[in-house]
């Protein structure tokens, strides 16, 4: 076998699930593949972070815990919905908070640079699926050196928090940088709420490489405790926002996909280059499959396992912020709920070991669209919310089958003998 | 009439012959040694027969019938118990428990019946004249005791052959002969054992046969006291007496030494090792002699930094240093290979190659990386020099043999082209062949400057190839003899106190 296939092997088992997936669409559901290039009308172009109309009053709302219940169905709607329903349901987020939303009432949805920009379903899995491959990514560094993380849900929840805080301190004028304008300022939330998850991730790292507590019961901590800060932060309530900018991150669209996309097309190619083009990746895999030895020849083993920590930290800040931009909305209780399992399922769907070692980043972003390719088409089948995680859980079975080696010689080996028997008749 | 009989065995593993045909035969009551280089096969053959992998050709009889074994219970059912070098029980539970795992005495409820159980392992362990507190937990137990319950855990089976896989390799002399002593009592009770050793005094010690493969083929199996000791090395490594004679004479002893590397004055760690002085000079090779747990490895810790010295200074070249972690070391150009190979050597699943370069980049930092095309001139260079025995640099380390899985991290600490190079149980468990390589190695590199400290449990390899030897018992350094003082007389009346 040659080197180059060698390389890739990982990727083909979730590849031909993924293939199944999309084959199964084609036949039975309509449309799935239509993409239709829509160009933004004038109304709406208007509010692209470039543009220099401030909104007429501030546009975030504070949601009380009375209307509290209907405000998180929605928002579960949302999150889980393709765009268009997304769009909608964050509408009723606003509508229902009985605050008077934004002007424009298509804002966001379909913000263009250029004024073009692809519509169809293949382009809201993608949409959709950017949180859970941007978690992907720092989950499976921490996987790989034989690490999990549990908390990066909850760490969502505080990034979005902090971040709606902020964008209505900003738009109340109750807080520094304010004068810059809606159309700049936005950056301000954006940088904080990195910056608080990337120190999350220290926390985290420090736990487990500082003090050698387990993986699972040190990232306990902060999946229990970070809701609480997130809560903390927003005092209890769900804050919606309509800035622009923050909106545009995961509503926005730039060189025909949403910007979303290539949030995460940045983030793999910064840390495919970190891993793979420096000893940053070889360190992992070293560690992960064998600390001791590595500490031996000389690799700060203690140092790398953090170093994964911090980075994971880093991208549930990025998810955070995707989460909210996509429901304009900051819900502590709701935001990345249980997303971390999505994104230790990727990394497991891409080929990386949860005992740590080898580890394929391509893998993990097809894992993650294969996640969200599933849920997609549960929802287009019009399989209701409450049991999706049943058929989710059997495709998913099914491909860890098909990746396990021994399953497919025995099924293999099934076969042979059935050939063997019609070969004697 | 043969108890175990194989005949034609053959094994391909992804393209490559592991064994060519092997016929091969124990009878009842005898203690047969299994002898070979390491990648002559043994291994392999032994899994066979016990059922890990299945053979690609030829049969297997045992007790007369043809065996197809599917795992090692199958055999184990049958009558077969194997014991590993790496003792495979659980630390964490007792003694009894070990014993009797997975076929625990039951009460009429049902539960499992303790005390039956205690009974049952004290019975066991009774066989081998073991007398100790069976609810204990294994891990409060020296290796050598953890070693012998893997034994009567293999014996509580119905067993009619034991196979004992390296069972002396983590051994002292005094364990190994209670060890020898319970092989020749299950000889007399009619067992039939197979003993797999590299230690090649020991062979003639308990076997009564002795058969040895080379290269996945069969050489021959012969009586033990008809085949002289440097015939069956001779016949394991494929080249006539004469030559190995040779081999060993041509060990020169480099004299030239140059300015001290490194020195150490009264370092020690309390409940580890008392404070000692140690100091080497460029092109010296200094000995570490003394009992297995007489505060050898633990000097070499302290030195390499993995463990902190609470007492005494350390000067490298002329500088102070303090090495509190291993990277600190590596970067000051000490280099250590460490005792037990697969926990603190080996990364298995990453390449050769990877392997190799580890430690270089590993002190280089994260930033400066090599090219691809560096690393795999790198490979090719050691794998070359070191005779490493591979197809490619892009095989992966655990699929490799003991003796080159050793060069390979050899390999790893040449690249980063140390000033002082400690060797911890270089040659344990390698073959007499590699083990040649590897002294003359040792010589080559103290002659092109380098200090070299060498610790082994051998001490015909520390006599023969040290300057000067310091001498160690129970955690305290009892003597050092330099130049010709050096002789296996003077090392063991020291040793021995």
């Amino acid at each position: 076998m040659n080197k180059s296939s060698n390389k890739f092997r990982h990727l083909v088992w979730p590849l031909v699930s993924l293939a199944l997936l999309l084959l199964f669409n084609a036949i039975f559901t309509d449309n799935f593949f239509k993409i239709e290039i829509k160009k933004q009308d004038s109304a709406q172009a208007v509010q692209a972070p470039s543009g220099t109309v401030e909104s007429p009053q501030p546009g975030t709302s504070w949601i009380t815990p009375e209307n509290y219940e209907s405000v998180n169905d929605s928002v579960e709607a949302a999150a889980n919905a393709a765009t268009e329903e997304a769009g909608a349901a964050a509408q009723t987020v606003q509508d229902s908070a009985g605050q008077q939303a934004a002007p424009g009432k298509k804002d966001g949805k379909g913000v263009s640079i250029f004024g073009y920009y692809l519509y169809g379903t293949p382009i809201d899995i993608l949409n959709q699926g950017s949180k859970v491959m941007v978690l992907a990514i720092g989950m499976t560094l921490v996987i790989a050196t034989g690490g999990i993380d549990i908390s990066v849900g909850a760490v969502m929840a505080i990034a979005g928090a902090i971040a709606a805080l902020l964008i209505s301190m900003l738009d109340a004028g109750t807080c520094i940088g304010a004068g810059m304008g809606p159309s700049v300022y936005w950056i301000i939330p954006v940088l904080a709420a990195l910056v608080l998850t990337t120190l999350a991730g220290f926390w985290n790292g420090m736990l487990v490489a500082g003090f050698g507590i387990q993986p699972m019961v040190a990232t306990l901590v902060l999946m229990v405790a970070g809701r609480g800060v997130a809560q903390l932060i927003t005092d209890g309530q769900i804050i919606t926002f309509d800035n622009p900018g923050l909106v545009f991150l995961c509503n926005g669209h730039a060189l025909f996909l949403p910007f979303s996309v290539w949030i995460v097309v940045a983030m793999y190619v910064i840390f495919g280059l970190l891993t793979r083009k420096t000893a940053f990746g070889l360190f992992i895999e070293s560690v992960g499959n064998n600390e001791r030895a590595s500490r031996y020849a000389g690799i700060e083993a203690r140092r790398i396992k953090w170093l994964t920590y911090v980075i994971c930290g880093f991208c549930a800040g990025m998810a955070g912020l995707l989460a909210a931009s996509n429901i304009k909305c900051a819900d502590s209780n709701n935001a990345g709920l249980n997303l971390e399992l999505d994104a230790i399922l990727a990394t497991v769907i891409g080929g990386t070991s949860m005992a740590g070692g080898r580890f394929f980043l391509s893998g993990s972003l097809v894992g993650a669209i294969l996640i969200q390719t599933l849920t997609t088409t549960m929802y287009m089948k019009n399989v209701s919310p409450a049991i999706v995680a049943v058929p989710k859980a059997m495709v998913v079975i099914i491909v860890c089958l098909l990746q396990s080696p021994v399953f497919r010689a025995k099924v293999l080996s099934i076969f042979a003998s059935k050939a063997a028997k019609g070969g004697v008749q | 009439m043969d108890l175990l009989q194989t005949k034609g065995i053959e094994k391909q593993f992804l393209g490559v012959k592991a064994l060519k045909g092997v016929d091969f035969a124990v009878k009842a009551g005898e203690i047969h040694a299994l002898m070979g280089e390491n990648g002559a096969g043994k291994s392999t053959l032994i899994k066979i027969i016990t059922g890990v992998y299945p053979a690609s050709a030829g049969s297997v009889y045992f007790n007369g019938k043809e065996c197809k074994f599917r795992s090692p219970l199958d055999a184990e059912h049958a009558g077969i118990s194997t014991v590993y070098q790496e003792v495979n029980l659980l630390p964490d539970l007792s003694v009894a428990e070990n014993i009797c795992i997975g076929r625990e005495p039951r009460t009429k409820l049902g539960f499992i019946d303790k005390k039956e159980r205690k009974v049952q392992a004290r019975k066991a362990l009774a066989r081998l004249d073991i007398d100790i507190n069976v609810g204990e937990n294994l891990s409060s137990y020296s290796i050598a005791i953890q070693q012998l319950v893997a034994i009567a855990r293999a014996l509580d089976v119905d067993c009619k052959l034991l196979i004992l896989d390296e069972p002396t390799s983590s051994l002292d002399e005094n364990e190994v002969k209670e060890l020898f002593k319970v092989m020749k009592k299950l000889r007399e009770e009619g067992m039939a054992i197979i003993f797999i050793t590299h230690f090649l005094d020991q062979v003639y010690e308990v076997s009564d046969r002795i058969t040895i493969l080379r290269d996945g083929q069969l050489v021959g199996s012969y009586e033990a006291k008809d085949l002289p000791r440097i015939e069956m090395v001779a016949k394991m490594i494929g080249k006539t007496p004469d030559e190995i004679n040779q081999m060993q004479a041509g060990i020169v002893k480099n004299t030239k030494f140059g300015d001290t590397v490194y020195e150490a004055k009264g370092i020690g760690r309390v409940g580890t090792i008392s404070p000692v002085d140690v100091s080497i000079r460029e092109g010296e090779q200094l000995g570490l002699a003394g009992l297995l747990g007489s505060g050898r490895s633990e000097i070499a810790q302290i030195i390499f930094g993995v463990d902190p010295h609470d007492s005494g200074t350390m000067t490298m070249c002329g500088k102070s240093v303090n090495f509190n972690s291993p990277q600190k070391a590596v970067k000051a150009k000490i280099a250590l290979i460490a005792e037990d190979r697969k926990v603190t050597g080996i990364i298995p699943d990453l390449t050769i190659r990877e392997n190799i370069m580890l430690a270089l980049q590993a002190s280089k930092g994260i930033w400066k990386t090599m090219t691809l095309k560096q690393q795999e001139e790198m490979a090719e260079k050691y794998i070359k020099l070191l005779r490493i025995k591979t197809p490619s640099g892009e095989q992966l380390i655990k699929h490799l043999s003991g003796g080159n899985q050793q060069k390979v991290l050899i390999a790893r600490w040449l690249a980063t082209n140390p000033k002082l190079l400690i060797l911890d149980e270089p040659t344990r468990g390698i073959d007499v062949g590699a083990k040649a390589e590897i002294e003359a190695l040792t010589q080559q590199l103290c002659g092109e400057g380098m200090a070299v400290i060498f610790i082994s449990s051998e001490l015909e390899e520390v006599v023969r190839d040290c300057d000067r030897v310091i001498v160690l018992r129970d955690r305290k350094k009892v003597g050092e003899v330099a130049g010709s003082d050096i002789s296996l007389k003077n090392v063991m009346k020291l040793i021995a106190g």
